[in-house]
């Protein structure tokens, strides 16, 4: 543990910006959400009102957790409740960015050599993280704790803090697992995927028991100003202690830069087909695509069999059913809830069609496109075969996604033809809204290279509109920047052609602009 | 004979840095030319302009007949290049990268392929996150030296590998040499360009400051005398950093003033006298240590 205090302040000064930002901008997200609620629900009656339309809309349980209670602290928190689930995605890749990013780059090496223990780049990934989670938890509870009850501002500080603290120490152990940072990553990311997973299903599904089995659902069980229960505390300090000894132990047992699952060889010739641009970018781009197409397939698939059991139990409730019907969805509130489902998916998708689109600047400034382009390659002709991934991409994952919702919920209703092509339907329509995104990260890379994290900062935004931008009360002029909100709400509503070729040739445009822009610049 | 790269004045600038400042440089066909200049040089620049990834802000420049800008796809078929640091995909096999390179350029000989890895000793089933410096580098040097093509851009080529494999370089470049190959060979290494050129540019600070073959660039220089003599010299005249211990002798002396030292050595009667003609080295330190006294 020699040296952890010097990693500490290593690590602390490479994250000075990013850190304070993550902290502070998840931790004002509950206090944001109730002021945001009790500004436009200030009665009891209205908060009751708000609670049984909420309560009435299971895509939100499926989101956010179930709703506990429906006093404003409560409500407030229920619908921050995706907010530690970005808070446990951030910590994961925190970690990993200290520990086996570290080992993969030979800085780790570097470190070693000078009077450094052989755990102390874990440990201060570790407390660094943990410390981060407790200031988020600390800024939580503090900024509730003013104007409602001190147990619940407690519940709801702890729920954040140790959700983020599990998932760094899941880092911790992905972090160990495999030689190659991205690796670590998949392994990190697919856990937080599995516990979301978990408990989305047993907040929408009949088997409620499989929420036990996800860390996120354990926070939820804290019940901050629903009622406190404190011993869950009990079942996330033991998941941490377990997690962080077995990320020890595995530590303790490797190499440095070495992984518990070995690398394997590859062979010795290229096939046959690796001959071009295109060919090279489906090996760059296949693993990812494939990784989206199952992770989709599986949310979408859970998705469609909870909508069923959705429609089936507010079917008979016809004041609820009329409500539906004025919050603009169709009659049916299994397409409400499928609709809400596909437009979250439909952000998710653009964050992998920017991923991919992105892929050029990543090989651009990581010095592998420069021998390509040493050949007979030309730059629209590389750069092309990595946009057809960012426009075909999302495509391929959205027909997925459709195809799994679906069968999943025409099987479970019992008349997939009905279905399937209404799910198809709704998946593909949020195509334009996810283009645009290619279309900026392709005009970022082309004409501006060194601001392409401009197109995540869009998407945070855009994303932050949706959940928050009604509340706050945004002007819709503002709101109408984002693509998502020119979207229709498929399946049921009400289709218009003319935002989605709009979009479509707004994306085609910027995309064109960026291979241009390209085409011109200096490389590197 | 004619040139395969010709630039003149060129300039390039990142901002307000000027990475090239009014850059000649002129290779021609068939000679492996050294590319000198310590880091931060150049060499690297230039080499990306006659690329075709940068674009040059001045000047002119042609390569095997084109430009380097507006022809580039069609000048690569004809070239290999190797840059100074390799990065390889990380899931795509030493074996793989070699093809792909080879495939985009046009084709490389199979045979040619196998010898060389062979001879450099490489696995190319390896993935690429998993070799060494010097493995990356031999998986781009394999690749560049497979492929049929008149001119080599190498930049910093050995960087990473060990003597042994240098020497394997060597003989490659020796080899394409008499083949009738052009070479661009940047380097920072004396030994190895001393070894490997026909001619050599010396570049600073952007700028050409010496070109020519080493013959004539030696000739810009003292050789080193040391000579034992018969009897105990009365000081010698024309001749630089004389030292005189009893018999022995050792100066410097331009290659001009040669004759009239030796004159004076003889009068007195020489034993034993070795020459050494001026390293490039001697002519790197020099150019070196006039910009560090600026």
């Amino acid at each position: 543990m020699t040296g952890t205090r010097g990693l500490v302040r290593l690590i602390l000064r490479r994250d000075r910006v990013i850190l304070p930002i993550w902290v502070l901008l998840l931790a004002i997200m509950p206090v944001t959400q109730i002021s945001a609620i009790g500004g436009l629900y200030s009665t009891d009656a209205e908060l009751q009102a708000f609670a049984a339309s909420m309560r009435s809309t299971p895509a939100f349980f499926a989101l956010y957790g179930p709703l506990l209670d429906w006093h404003l602290p409560a409500l407030g928190i229920w619908r921050a409740g995706f907010v530690p689930v970005v808070l446990a995605l951030a910590s994961v890749l925190t970690v990993i960015r200290h520990t086996r990013v570290e080992e993969e780059s030979g800085r780790r090496e570097l470190l070693g050599s000078t009077v450094v223990g052989r755990h102390a780049s874990l440990t201060a990934a570790l407390i660094v993280v943990a410390s981060a989670n407790v200031i988020a938890g600390l800024i939580i509870t503090g900024s509730l704790a003013g104007k409602y009850p001190v147990a619940g501002a407690l519940a709801a500080g702890l729920d954040y803090a140790l959700v983020g603290i599990a998932f760094a120490a899941i880092g911790a152990v992905a972090a160990q697992l495999t030689e190659s940072a991205s690796g670590a990553r998949v392994i990190g990311i697919s856990a937080l995927g599995l516990a979301f997973l978990l408990r989305m299903a047993g907040d929408t599904t009949d088997a409620s028991w499989l929420s036990w089995l996800s860390p996120i659902a354990w926070g939820q069980k804290l019940r901050p100003f629903a009622g406190e229960e404190w011993w869950p505390l009990a079942l996330l300090a033991a998941f941490i202690a377990v997690t962080c000894y077995a990320a020890y132990t595995l530590a303790a047992r490797r190499d440095v830069a070495a992984g518990l699952v070995p690398p394997r060889l590859g062979p010795a010739q290229a096939a046959a087909g690796l001959a071009g641009p295109f060919a090279l970018a489906w090996r760059l781009h296949r693993g990812l695509l494939l990784a989206w197409c199952a992770g989709f397939a599986v949310f979408g698939a859970v998705i469609g069999s909870a909508a069923d059991a959705a429609s089936s139990a507010l079917a008979d409730n016809a004041q609820i059913m009329e409500m539906l019907n004025r919050l603009g969805g169709g009659a049916n509130p299994a397409d409400l809830f499928i609709a809400t489902l596909i437009g979250i998916f439909g952000i998710g998708v653009s964050g992998y069609a920017i991923q991919a689109a992105l892929r050029l600047r990543a090989e651009e400034s990581l010095a592998r496109a420069e021998p390509l382009l040493a050949t007979a390659v030309s730059r629209v002709g590389w750069a092309a075969g990595h946009t057809l991934f960012a426009v075909l991409g999302p495509a391929a994952v959205l027909t997925v996604t459709g195809l799994a919702v679906g069968l999943s919920y025409g099987a479970a209703a019992g008349d997939v033809g009905a279905h399937l092509p209404a799910t198809m339907g709704a998946a593909l329509a949020q195509l334009p809204a996810v283009w645009t995104f290619s279309g900026l990260a392709l005009a970022l890379f082309g004409l501006l290279p060194r601001l392409v994290a401009a197109a995540w900062a869009l998407l945070a935004l855009f994303l932050l509109f949706g959940q928050v931008g009604a509340l706050l009360q945004l002007p819709q002029a503002l709101l109408d920047l984002s693509p998502f909100s020119h979207l229709p709400m498929l399946p049921g509503g009400e289709v218009s052609a003319t935002p989605l070729v709009a979009m479509t040739a707004i994306a085609a445009a910027l995309a064109i602009a960026g291979l241009y822009g390209f085409r011109r610049r200096d490389l590197g | 004979m004619s040139n395969v790269i010709s630039m003149s004045g060129v300039t390039k600038r990142f901002g307000r840095t000027t990475a090239l400042d009014g850059l000649d440089l002129e290779v021609r066909a068939g000679e492996v030319h050294g590319f000198l200049g310590p880091n931060g040089a150049g060499k690297s620049t230039t080499i990306r302009v006659l690329l075709g990834l940068l674009r040059a802000d001045a000047g002119s420049s042609s390569m095997l007949g084109g430009d380097p800008w507006k022809d580039a796809v069609e000048l690569h078929r004809r070239l290999a290049y190797v840059p100074g640091d390799v990065t390889l995909w990380p899931g795509l096999s030493g074996g793989e990268v070699i093809d792909l390179l080879g495939r985009l350029r046009g084709g490389l000989d199979p045979r040619r392929r196998a010898e060389l890895i062979e001879r450099f000793e490489l696995d190319p089933r390896k993935k690429g996150r998993a070799y060494s410096k010097g493995n990356r580098q031999k998986v781009a040097l394999v690749a560049a030296l497979a492929s049929d093509v008149e001119l080599f851009l190498l930049d910093e080529p050995t960087s990473g590998l060990d003597p042994l494999m240098e020497a394997v370089f060597t003989e490659c470049i020796g080899e394409l040499r008499a083949q009738g190959r052009t070479v661009l060979l940047s380097s920072h290494i004396l030994a190895e360009i001393e070894k490997l050129c026909d001619r050599v540019s010396i570049i600073r600070d952007g700028r050409t400051v010496e070109t020519g073959t080493l013959a004539e660039l030696r000739h810009l220089t003292r050789t080193t005398i040391t000579a034992e003599l018969a009897g105990a010299p009365n000081g010698l005249h024309g001749v630089h950093d004389l030292r005189i211990d009893g018999n022995h002798v050792t100066f410097q002396v331009a290659t001009g003033e040669l004759d009239a030292a030796l004159r004076q050595l003889t009068s007195v009667g020489v034993r034993t006298l070795t020459s050494q003609p001026p390293t490039l080295e001697e002519l790197f330190m020099r150019h070196y240590a006039s910009a560090d006294s600026k």
